[in-house]
This record gives C-alpha cells, structure tokens and sequence, in this order.
C-alpha cells in the first residue's frame, strides 16, 4: 500500500510526475499550474527523475517540443492551465494527428477575457475536440490517479492518443487534503517501459512524419483517429482495473452516488462533486430521492454507459463550469442531452451553467437545482432550459 | 572540406520526384545541406513550399527521419526531438557509438516571422542543433506575400506595385544580426551558388556543439519572376552585389568568406527581377539609392568589424 | 470506390510513411517542357551540375555524369546555364 500525505493538488501531480519520470517535459509557467512545474523542477534539479526538462519560451513551444520528443520516442508530459491551452490549441491537433500519447495536466481556469485565474473549465473545454482523451478529477486523489492511469490509456495498443487531465484550479490545485501516494516502485512497475514502433531517432529507418495529406488519404487518418478515440474505451477500463489492483482505487467513465433508486439527479464534474455529494445527503435525509452522477471521461464520450445509468431518472440537471455562447447549453450539457436522445424514456433534462471565473458553488444553488429538479418531475414541465447559476441579476 | 568528386559519392538524401517547381533555389541549397550532413541526421521542416512538395502522402522524397509539425514550431520541434536525443544518450538507450545531428528548417516566413520565437527561445536554451533558413525574400508557398525578409521595393502580392505605392515600403529585417545577438557559437550566411562555401559551414556547424545557425539565400523565380534557370546565377549576382554578404562568426569573431573583386552594383541583380522592374521607372530612383546606400553601408560595416576583430 | 488507394485499416496510423524516399516512384519528368541534352564530347565532368541540380536528376557514377535521369528531371534548364563547357543544350520536348 501507498503512503499517506497531506498536499495540494498541484504538488500531489507533480509527485505523480516524479514516480512516472517521464523522458521530456516541457512546459511554460501559467498559473495556477505553476507550481507542478516549479515543483517538477525541483526534482529534476534534486537528481529524483532522469527527465529531461526544457523550459520552452511559451506553451506552443511547449507542446511543440513535446510532440517533437514524443515523436523522436518516448513518454513526454507537460502541464498547463487557461490561456496556455489556448496557446497549445493548434498543437493540440497536431500531438492527436500524428498519434503521439503525450500526457498533460490541465489545471483548470478560466479563459479571458476578462483575465481571471481562477477554476473553471472553459479551458479543457474549448480544446473537446482536439482528440485528446479526456478526464477530470473531483480532487487531488483523483488527479494523482488519473494522470498515472493517462499515460497507460493513451500508450495502449490501437490508442495511441494524448491524453489531458483536469483538475480545477485553486479549488483543488492549492488545497491540502490528505491522500494517498503509491510507492515509486509501484508507479514504475505499473507504468513499465514505452517503446513507440517507428521512433524518429530510429536512424535506420527513417520514417517521415507530418506529410502534406491531401484528398486521397486524409479522411483516412480521420478515420484511425476515430478507431483509437473508440478503442481508449476499453483501454481506459482496463487501466482501471490494473490501477485497483495497485491501489485499490475504483475508476471508471463516471462515478454514480446514490443513483440508483433515485428519481432526479444531478450530473456534474470536477470538485463541485463534493458539494453535490454533501446535498444530495441533505436532501436524503428529508426525503427527497435525488442522486449524483460524477463524469469522469467526457472524451471518449462514454454514450451507451451514461444512457443506461441515466434512463431510470424523471428529471436530471447537468452542471457545466463552462459555457458555450450561442450553442444549446453548455457543452457537457449538449452531449449529455444528445445521448440522452434515442432512449425511450428519458429524464427531462435541464441545464446549469456555474462557478465561472472560479465563483464558489455552495450549498443553496445546489439545493435550488434540487428545487427546480423536484418541480419539473411533478409538473413534467421545463421552465428553463438553460439557468445561469451563480450569477447576480 | 569535401570535393565535388567526393561528395558525388555519398548517399543522394533528397530523393528525386519531388515536386518543387522547376528550377527552385530551396532544394538546390536542401541538397548541398545533405550531402554535407550526411545521413546520421533527422531534420524538422516548417510548412512551407519545401514541406508540401518534399512529402506530399503517401510520398516522401526525405532519405533522413523528417517531421514537420507546423508553420511556427520549425526550431521548438527539433529541440523537442534533439531533447528526448539527449535523454536516451544519457540512458543508455541508443548505441554510444551512434551520433545524431538536428537539422531544423524553414522559409523565411517560417524563420523570420511566424517562428521567430521559437528559433530565439530554442537558441537561447543552447539546444545542440543547426537551424537553417532557406530566405527566398517573400511567403511563396502561399503565393508571393510579403515577409520581413522582402527587400524594400520588391513587388509581391500583398505589397504590389501600385499606382500610389510602389511595393514594400519597408526595410527587410536582418535575422542574421538578431541571431548573433543570442551568442550562440557559430553563425553564417551562405549561397548555393558556392556549394564550397556552404558545404564548410554546415559541416563545421554540425561539429560544434550548442546552437548554430545558418542562413542561406535561396532564389525563387515564380516570386521574384526571375528566368527558370537562374536560381544558381541569381544567387551568385546577390553575393557579387553584396546583398547577401557570405560571412560566418564563430564565437563572436567575423569572417567575411567572399569578398567580391569588384563589387557590382545592386542594379545588376534586380534588374533581372520582375519584382524590381517598377523601381527603374525615374520617378522610383530615389528608392534604388535608398537600396544601394543601405547595401554599402552594412558591406562596409562588416570589411570594418572584421578588419577591428582581427588578431593582432 | 474502387479508386485503387488503400482504406483505413490498410496504413500506417498519423500519416507516417516508412519508405524513405519513395517520391522516387513519383515520376516529374512529365512537367518538362525543354529537354536538356548533354554532348558527352564536350563534357569535362565538373560536376556543377550535379550540385546545382533542384531535382536530384543527374547521375554521377564514378566521379562521372552518367547521365541525366528524365523521369525526374523538369527542365529547368539551370545545369544547361551552369556549365562552364556549355555541354548541355535545352532542346523543346517536341522538337527532338
């Protein structure tokens, strides 16, 4: 068994870094990821990782170097947060395209304008469709797990995929709680060695990457990428399994809380699971069946899972920390609804968009969700579709 | 330093069936940086002419391991590959005896501008790899646009001679200048024209450790409607010029490679040049002397900081 | 679509291609308009233009032009312009 420590999310990620000792990182300071990489370095300058680190000039370089080293061969990671993913966004297709299994950190915050630096996920949001995996965590136990358990998912065979982790910024990146830590050995057993078929460095055989991909083959390669993104299902189940065995931890697409006999529920990622948790208990106590259902992997979408944990409820709201100007809700709203679809009986199904800029998402928004939840299941009407929560009129 | 019947005898690396257009100064000087790297090298390209038509899938004309990533990530791209070199070196995990050389590539476009920042931070972090600017003065990939390296006066699609402006109305931007200000250990330009001249430096850069920087000047006829056959005598006609001094400064000391007998009027180049042909109507003269003196003014910089750098 | 192009399942995954050079197979002799046309009499195998070749068209065998390989060459006519013997001529594809 792992150790017990007590430490923020950004320092528990960056250990996570340590005991997989990725090949290269590089990385450009944003806050409020900073700090795994401050920390990361740290360790590098301590002689604790073989790493090589190299402090790019910006994060576009950083995921270019990335994809740069990824491709020569071997395991790469980086971290970033915001405006740096924004920076990355045209990398991001690029490490997806030419099927590179990067894995990076996310710390999520707010997009600008206007500037802020606090949690929400407009940033891994915007880049959904990028083809990367990815996964959120409700705290720094989770982003511990995932982002060891990232690096084996898109390494697998038939992946090959990059892979993001999220974790919200400074609601779980600079809060200490108490978890648990694997032993080094652990890590490195379990994550064993990356060997890439066709390495650049691989003089022998030099191979091109990155070609001019016209009419005749690129709906191709799209289509591979669809086949990986397919496959990172199973790939992601069975690294959850291999990672109980380790450490005794449960994962899967999503984590259903008082589900199962419940007429309305609440689906939602990130930290704001743990305050949904805590009223869904309130609730229960006076009552009212209300469950939670807390997303894990919103890419690859898990379709078919999420229907048949959702079809039983009257009513459901999704909780999105980001918000999609002009769309149908916001985004893990639209896809949540649209999975929704073909069911025959399916919840009525409204949606929240919270938190933004990193606002606190407490109790009483979370009970006028129930509120609004209990209502539409009797009446079966829908007020409003889309509400803005947490925001002054 | 290689001959050309010795160099004739090494590995072709630039496979033919390409499909540059005819006649493109980029391959020529792509060609001559092979031949003189030989084959332990892997090389990263930004988009750009060079990159479409070397590797159009399933097609590849590159005999060495190539990737191309993006427009602006040429220099980040190869450090990224050089670090994860380093790191197996380190480990153990390539044969000790197995030496690998980074070449990074790009445009103008691609050096000048778009990947500015990240050839400077790649330079700056002392990276060991070459990057190589193919400089052909404008965007011709995307059809003749101007870029900072565009001599001011010259016609291109986004600065056209017109009625009232009569092409660029900048001076082009001395790269060469703001990558010696990095310090790095070994800088140059060079011609294709004088395939000694950069056969030398690449193999000189490529033995030096750290970051090294070579740029090449690379006639293109479609953008500067030049004739077909003119990309080796353009080249020459732009060192005889003194447009594109041949020098290279190796920790911090200039050499001037070539210093041309006579040196020949910056007329004599342009005036093969559709690009130019606006400039020689009279009322554009003064633009022609703006030209000639800032060409006289940097060739006698340079006569005058090699003759200070000399060793006593 | 019987196109005669391989399918997904058929290729390499990201667009990587393992045949190094393979554009070998890629014939641009047909872009030609002018021919060059080399008199071997008056060659004295400088070589120049082999080096200044765009399309790596002209074959050296044992520090000699072997010749000039037409399924690449686009006739651009720059070893015509380079060579100091004036040994090559660009005659008009038609007209040979």
């Amino acid at each position: 068994m792992g150790k017990q420590v007590a430490m923020t999310g950004n320092i528990a990620v960056a250990n996570a870094m340590r005991q997989i000792n990725p090949d290269v990182c590089a990385a450009y300071p944003i806050t409020p990821s900073t700090e795994v990489m401050q920390q990361f370095a740290s360790f590098v300058a301590d002689g604790k990782v073989d790493t090589e680190l190299v402090t790019v000039e910006s994060e576009h370089s950083a995921m270019s170097a990335g994809i740069g080293a990824a491709a020569a061969g071997g395991r790469v990671m980086t971290a970033t947060s915001a405006n740096g993913l924004a920076l990355m966004w045209e990398m991001l297709y690029i490490a997806s395209g030419n099927r590179l299994p990067i894995a990076m950190m996310v710390i999520n915050r707010a997009l600008s304008a206007p500037i802020n630096i606090h949690g929400d996920h407009s940033d891994e949001m915007g880049a959904r469709d990028a083809g990367w995996i990815q996964m959120y965590s409700e705290n720094g136990q989770e982003a511990y797990d995932n982002i060891i358990q990232a690096i084996l998912i898109g390494e697998s065979e038939g992946v090959l995929l990059p892979a993001m982790v999220g974790m919200d910024g400074f609601i779980i990146s600079h809060s200490i709680e108490n978890l648990e830590l694997l032993e080094d050995k652990q890590v490195r057993d379990f994550l064993g060695e990356f060997k890439p078929k066709h390495p650049l460095l691989n003089i022998n055989k030099p191979i091109t990457m990155g070609p001019l991909d016209l009419q005749d083959y690129y709906s191709e390669h799209k289509r591979q990428q669809a086949q990986a993104m397919q496959k990172a299902k199973a790939a992601i189940l069975k690294v959850a399994k291999d990672y109980k065995a380790v450490s005794g931890r449960e994962y899967g697409f999503f984590e259903p809380y008082k589900l199962e006999d419940a007429d309305i529920g609440i689906l939602t990622l990130g930290s704001s699971a743990g305050t949904t948790r805590f009223v869904v208990d309130l609730m229960r106590e006076k009552g009212i069946k209300v469950g939670m259902i807390k997303l894990r992997v919103f890419r690859p979408f898990p379709i078919e899972e999420l229907q048949q944990a959702l079809s039983h409820l009257k009513a459901l709201a999704v909780m999105d920390r980001s918000d999609s100007f002009g769309a149908a809700g916001g985004p893990v709203f639209s896809e949540v609804r649209s999975a929704l679809y073909d069911l025959p009986a399916r919840p009525k199904t409204v949606n929240y968009i919270y938190g933004l800029g990193g606002r606190d998402l407490g109790i009483s928004p979370i009970e006028r969700v129930v509120k609004d939840l209990q209502e539409i299941h009797q009446t079966e009407k829908i007020k409003e579709l889309v509400t803005h929560l947490t925001v002054r009129e | 330093m290689a001959t050309l019947k010795e160099l004739s005898k090494r590995e072709e690396l630039l496979a033919g069936g390409h499909r540059l257009c005819a006649g493109c100064g980029a391959s020529i000087v792509v060609r001559q940086i092979l031949l003189a790297a030989g084959k332990n090298v892997v090389v990263s390209c930004s988009t750009g002419c060079l990159e479409v038509a070397t590797s159009i899938y399933p097609y590849t004309s590159w005999r060495v391991p190539f990737f191309h990533s993006a427009f602006e990530n040429s220099a980040a791209t190869i450090c990224g590959v050089e670090a994860m070199y380093q790191l197996q070196k380190r480990k153990g995990k390539l044969p000790v005896d197995e030496e690998i050389k980074f070449i990074g590539l790009g445009g103008d476009g691609g050096t000048y501008d778009i990947g500015l920042q990240s050839l400077s931070g790649g330079l700056e972090r002392g990276h060991d790899f070459l990057f190589v600017c193919y400089d052909n003065g404008a965007y011709m990939n995307t059809g003749i646009q101007r870029s900072s390296a565009t001599p001011l006066g010259a016609a291109t699609t986004t600065s056209p001679a017109g009625k009232v402006i009569p092409g660029k109305t900048q001076y082009r931007k001395d790269l060469t200048d703001i990558v010696e200000a990095h310090h790095i250990p070994y800088l140059a330009q060079a011609s294709p024209h004088n395939w000694k001249d950069l056969n030398k430096k690449v193999e000189k850069a490529l033995s030096i450790r750290g970051p090294k920087f070579l740029n090449v000047i690379a006639p293109c006829h479609r953008g500067w409607r030049s004739g077909i056959n003119e990309a080796i005598s353009l080249s020459k006609l732009a060192v005889d010029t003194c447009f594109w001094p041949l020098y290279e400064i190796e920790n911090g000391k200039l050499t001037i490679n070539y210093k041309p007998k006579n040196k020949k009027p910056l007329t004599e180049w342009m005036k093969l040049q559709g690009r130019f042909k606006h400039l020689f109507k009279p009322e554009n003269e003064h633009i022609l002397q703006q030209l000639q003196q800032g060409i006289d003014c940097k060739w006698n910089n340079l006569l005058k900081r090699e003759e200070v750098e000399k060793p006593c | 679509m019987s196109t005669g192009l391989k399918g997904w399942k058929d290729i390499p995954i990201g667009g990587m291609i393992l045949e190094a050079g393979n554009s070998a197979e890629y014939e641009t002799g047909g872009w030609r308009t002018f021919r060059p046309v080399m008199d071997k009499e008056k060659c004295k195998n400088c070589l120049f233009c082999w080096i200044y070749c765009p399309d790596s068209a002209i074959q050296v065998e044992n520090e000699k032009i072997k010749e000039i390989d037409l399924k690449y060459c686009k006739g651009c006519g720059i070893c015509a312009a380079e060579c100091p013997a004036k040994a090559i001529e660009m005659v008009e594809e038609g007209k040979l």
